[in-house]
């Protein structure tokens, strides 16, 4: 098994930005690979495969986040991750719960 | 942003009088409503979204805590409570254990940063052991109090 290192910068393109939901789908994501995968964000880091660490990031729309795997699937790993963010997440915004019963 | 910034200390509900999740939920949005001075209807309306969105998803996030928000209209700054329960709650949890802290967030529907901001408050510090074991102990409204400020202190 080769060990590799993958490393790309995505922006949180999603209004409501990386709420609850589309980290929980993060996760999920992560957790199906393999490699040790991180996010930093300045001087943070957070494990991708825990939700958690991964609310604390406050990724707010607009903010750049560097996704880090290592390990056999780094590069499918940050491909799928990247993927998953640069289409916003499929996030349908939270508001339609307060248009719903307005 | 510090946790006595965004929890609603009044609203405190040290012993939960239910167990059922729905009910812990209503629970607690009626007591950051009755302190907070909101309409019956925004309360009726906010706990019922509550719920709606725990069905989508859980907040329950593991390691015996809980963290059911919602962002709704006539909220216009994040507001946090904080319930505990000795019995421990069905929440559907990621590890499938009950919860005994729930954290429930009230956040503006305009203000989606301000929202986040407050959820990356109360991630960072239910991340300590330390500050989930306090709440998990604590019997009272002072002892979560205590918790909560002590947990401010040590963070940086």
């Amino acid at each position: 098994m080769s060990e590799q290192t993958s490393e790309i910068e995505i922006e949180i393109r999603n209004p409501e930005g990386l709420h609850m939901r589309p980290a929980m789908q993060f996760v999920d994501l992560a957790n199906s690979f393999e490699s040790d995968i991180s996010v930093g964000h300045q001087d943070i880091s957070a494990d991708a495969k825990s939700i958690m660490q991964m609310t604390m990031l406050a990724a707010t729309c607009g903010t750049r986040l560097r996704i880090t795997a290592v390990g056999p699937d780094a590069a499918r790993a940050v491909e799928a991750l990247q993927n998953m963010v640069n289409n916003k997440f499929m996030d349908d915004p939270d508001v339609a719960i307060s248009e719903k019963e307005g | 942003m510090k946790l006595a910034d965004v929890v609603c200390h009044e609203a405190i509900i040290a012993q939960l009088g239910s167990s059922d999740r729905d009910r812990v939920i209503e629970e607690l949005v009626q007591s950051v409503a009755g302190h907070k001075k909101m309409k019956a209807a925004d309360a009726k309306a906010m706990a019922k979204a509550v719920i709606e969105r725990e069905n989508e998803a859980s907040t329950g996030i593991g390691k015996g805590v809980a963290v059911p928000h919602v962002k709704h209209k006539s909220i216009t700054e994040p507001v946090a409570v904080v319930g505990c329960s000795q019995e421990g709650i069905g929440f559907a949890s990621l590890d499938k254990e009950p919860v005994y802290s729930v954290f429930l967030l009230l956040s503006p529907a305009s203000d989606p940063d301000k929202h986040l901001q407050a959820m990356e408050t109360i991630f960072k510090n239910l991340q300590k052991d330390d500050f989930r074991r306090f709440l998990r102990q604590a019997r009272t409204h002072e002892a979560i109090i205590e918790a909560i400020k002590d947990a401010d202190e040590n963070s940086n």
